[in-house]
């Protein structure tokens, strides 16, 4: 069990250096070994100035996605053996701007989240005293795929469209949208269909279906936004169409 | 210094934060909220629960049969008076859940569909397949928005501002730019979580190092019930990823190398082929911890490079219930063990998951300190006692978030603006945090090294089971570690993004804790719950029927007082499992 990896790392510490450099560590080579683990090797024992994020070690929290042989994964569910004997290359997720080392600022998708409305909306609310609004399994199987989204932007950093018009909503926040849209108990697809179908909403994407491809939690944004076009289309030959009529 | 206030003040962004907030901006929209927290919101630890939430909601099932099953689960260190507010407002706070969005896994005629689960009399508990916990973060982070909440993300609490006698604020580093902000605010409530990081084996996430209890901690506030470290019995070996209970609620077995049904050995009932209520895989948590570590003593379990493991079988459940009701499981198996529980046996022991002990409170989450609320697993309401019941943890978030918000609305709303006096202990604190940066220079502990040791001193002196030896062993071993502390070494000297000179304050702050986890352990002469002392192996109700309250001094351990537990209506009785 001597053998060890050598791990490339993108580094940028803005305080000293004006453009980000490549360095290399050597860690141990166990099987049992995410990348994410031996992040935390050079930063307990080689180097504690390397900066990243991590949380849940579990696939859930969504904090630790990072660009790895070219590929955004999540490191704490990449087996690092399974990429060797060559060395690793680590990077920071593309598309945001870098704030220290493998740490992106992720506010942009943050607004962008905000902005699609993710919350039931409703004409009126239900009194608590009356029950929970029903829902049978069907109905749940509906949205649930987009709702099992972990905000780890691997599918932004994919995305070719986001890399080049930054005013794109983006995967993850249109599958969102049309998580709360396909909810049984939601009333509000109208009010967020006049975000998204302004040309920075769903009408940029030109479905190169990379975000699908990367998702960890099978959350099939390009399909959501295909959905989305094919519904925001209808909607539209409806209202010109038939404009007396209901949409 | 840069200062901003707020009328009330969230510390941690999980899901007792967001309920809390959302829960203020109710109770009074003219306030002004706003949550700092040291990751973004749907990062925190809640999106890691699995199995559900319990809250009455089956005909045959009652408000009283959930606190006695809680009561009786907490062996009596329950304060009955919290526990009867927590059942009476489960139901309507998990409805409200729904209303705004919760993906509640369902009935086929669209009811809302309810699971056993361990110590459990009835079926209570609501689930999302098994990723309730990150389902009711989304909603609650999703649907918080809404409120317009200022949000401070990626910002570390390193001190509360106390200033005639009420909590007036916060000292906080932001990470991005490494400055020093001061947040004034008239109420701040902290819902940072556990402190599982403490010891070394552990279901919870990284950044559960304890920051709110420890900031309660040294402001004078008490820690109540520390003692009590609830072990999960299923965790994977190596990670300590969590096994939900949901696998046996669902029918599981726990088997042992010889593929025996062992907890029949230890009181918890006869095995059935289906899961019984309160019996044998669906007896409590502590009780199926320990009975692992005497698996262990007795030869009957199985070694693997990372430890001993018994295994947990749902191979006869069928991979149409397991891609059903236990989806993540399924996932978390494969990636993590390279196994698939439809066909394989999957390894599991008793890893450290939850504190039931925390910051002292009344039930509307008020601390001793005017002004400072806590909720959720950082609190001690106390509605867990001495051993927490799985699924009241995602539900004690919405009660208590909720009652703890709307409690801090009404205090904010009748105090003056903060007071002029809190800028100079502020830039105390600037000074404090700018030496811990700079005056490292010839430091020659390792940060990691000094947080192994400390895990290894609290997993080996106060695990499963304890004694006044093992006890005051690591007593000796965590005074030692905080004396090299001092000599700590940092790597990086730089402001932007600095995460080990945060590693330095969660590890300063974990040291604390441990030192409340073993004076409390050590002051308490009896056994009770997950607290077993082998030297003193009966539980004492004429001496302990209370709860310890640690209070930090300076130059010496902390001072171990005792509150009576509050009975209401359920007297000290046996645990009875399964007969």
């Amino acid at each position: 069990m001597a053998s060890s990896i050598t791990l490339q790392i993108r580094r940028y510490r803005p305080e000293d250096e004006r453009e980000p450099v490549w360095e290399s560590f050597e860690v141990p080579d166990r099987p049992e070994w995410m990348v994410l683990d031996g992040l935390n090797y050079i930063k307990d024992r080689l180097d504690g100035s390397l900066s990243y994020r991590w949380a849940c070690r579990m696939g859930v929290c969504g904090s630790c996605g990072m660009v790895v042989n070219g590929k955004p994964v999540l490191t704490c569910a990449t087996y690092l053996s399974a990429l060797g004997p060559d060395p690793v290359r680590v990077e920071p997720i593309k598309g945001f701007p870098v704030i220290r080392d493998l740490v992106v600022d992720i506010e942009d998708f943050v607004r962008k989240l905000e902005s699609v409305k993710p919350w039931i909306i409703r004409e009126k609310e239900k009194p608590l005293s009356e029950g929970e609004y029903l829902q049978t399994p069907e109905q749940l199987a509906e949205y649930k795929q987009q709702a099992m989204c972990i905000n780890c932007l691997l599918c932004y950093s994919a995305c070719p469209i986001y890399a080049l018009e930054p005013d794109f909503i983006g995967p993850a926040a249109i599958a969102l949208a049309q998580r709360y849209n396909l909810d049984s108990r939601d009333e509000g697809t109208e009010e967020r269909m006049d975000i998204l179908s302004q040309h920075e909403g769903i009408w940029c994407c030109t479905f190169v279906g990379e975000c699908s491809v990367v998702c960890p939690k099978d959350v099939d944004p390009a399909g959501a936004i295909q959905r989305y076009k094919v519904k925001a289309t209808t909607d539209w030959f409806k209202s010109v169409l038939l404009p007396w009529g209901k949409r | 210094m840069e200062t901003t206030s707020h009328d009330v003040l969230l510390v941690g962004g999980g899901g007792a934060g967001l309920r809390a907030a959302i829960a203020v901006a109710e109770a009074d929209p003219s306030l002004d909220v706003a949550v700092v927290s040291k990751v973004y919101p749907m990062r925190s630890h809640t999106v890691s629960a699995e199995g559900g939430a319990a809250a009455v909601i089956s005909p045959d099932d009652s408000l009283d049969a959930h606190a006695y099953d809680t009561i009786s689960g907490g062996d009596w260190m329950c304060d009955q008076d919290a526990v009867e507010a927590f059942v009476r407002e489960a139901t309507e706070e998990m409805l409200r859940l729904e209303h705004w969005g919760c993906p509640w896994s369902r009935e086929p005629d669209g009811h809302i569909a309810v699971r056993p689960f361990g110590g459990m009399k009835n079926e209570r508990t609501w689930f999302a397949a098994d990723k309730t916990g990150f389902h009711m973060l989304h909603t609650l982070y999703q649907t918080s928005l809404k409120y317009r909440t200022t949000m401070y993300d990626e910002w570390f609490v390193t001190r509360l501002l106390v200033e005639q006698g009420r909590c007036q604020g916060i000292v906080a580093i932001q990470l991005a730019t490494g400055k020093i902000h001061a947040i004034l605010a008239k109420a701040v409530i902290l819902c940072t979580g556990g402190c599982g990081k403490v010891f070394p084996f552990t279901t919870n996430a990284n950044i559960k190092t304890g920051d709110g209890m420890a900031l309660a901690y040294r402001a004078g506030v008490p820690l109540k019930d520390m003692e009590f470290v609830q072990y999960h019995p299923t965790g994977l070996p190596f990670t300590g990823i969590l096994i939900t209970e949901a696998t046996r609620s669902e029918g599981g077995y726990l088997i042992n190398k010889d593929g025996y049904r062992y907890l029949q050995d230890y009181d918890l009932g006869k095995p059935e082929p289906k899961p019984v209520l309160r019996s044998m895989e669906l007896g409590p948590r502590d009780r199926l911890s320990q009975a692992f570590v005497k698996e262990l003593e007795k030869g009957r379990t199985v070694e693997t490079p990372h430890g001993h493991v018994v295994h947990l079988d749902i191979r006869h459940l069928g991979e149409r219930v397991i891609d059903t009701k236990l989806p993540f499981v399924r996932e978390l198996c494969r990636k993590y063990e390279n196994l698939d529980p439809v066909r394989e046996l999957i390894p599991v022991r008793p890893v450290v998951h939850y504190m039931m002990g925390g910051v002292h409170t009344d039930i509307h989450g008020a601390t001793s300190l005017p002004g400072l609320y806590a909720a959720g697993e950082v609190a001690c309401v106390s509605i867990n006692g001495a051993n927490r019941l799985g699924s009241n943890s995602l539900t004690e978030l919405l009660v208590f978030g909720a009652r703890s918000g709307k409690a801090a609305a009404k205090y904010a709303a009748e105090q003056a603006e903060p007071a002029g006096g809190l800028l100079a202990q502020a830039l105390d604190e600037e000074r404090r945090l700018g030496e811990v940066l700079l005056g490292k220079a010839n430091g020659r502990e390792r940060i990691a090294g000094l947080r192994d040791e400390m895990q290894g001193a609290m997993e080996s002196g106060a695990g499963i089971y304890r004694d006044a030896g093992s006890l005051e062993a690591a007593a000796g071993r965590v005074a030692e570690i905080q004396e090299r502390f001092k000599s700590a070494a940092l790597d990086d000297r730089s402001l932007t993004f600095n995460t080990e000179r945060i590693a330095w304050l969660e590890l300063s702050n974990m040291l604390e804790l441990a030192e409340a986890i073993i004076a409390s352990a050590l002051a308490r002469r009896e056994s009770r719950g997950a607290h077993q002392r082998t030297d003193h192996p009966e539980r004492d109700d004429g001496r302990y029927l209370a709860h310890s309250l640690a209070h930090r001094h300076d130059g010496g351990g902390p001072r171990i007082e005792y509150l009576p537990v509050t009975i209401t209506r359920w007297p000290p009785g046996e645990r009875v499992y399964g007969r």
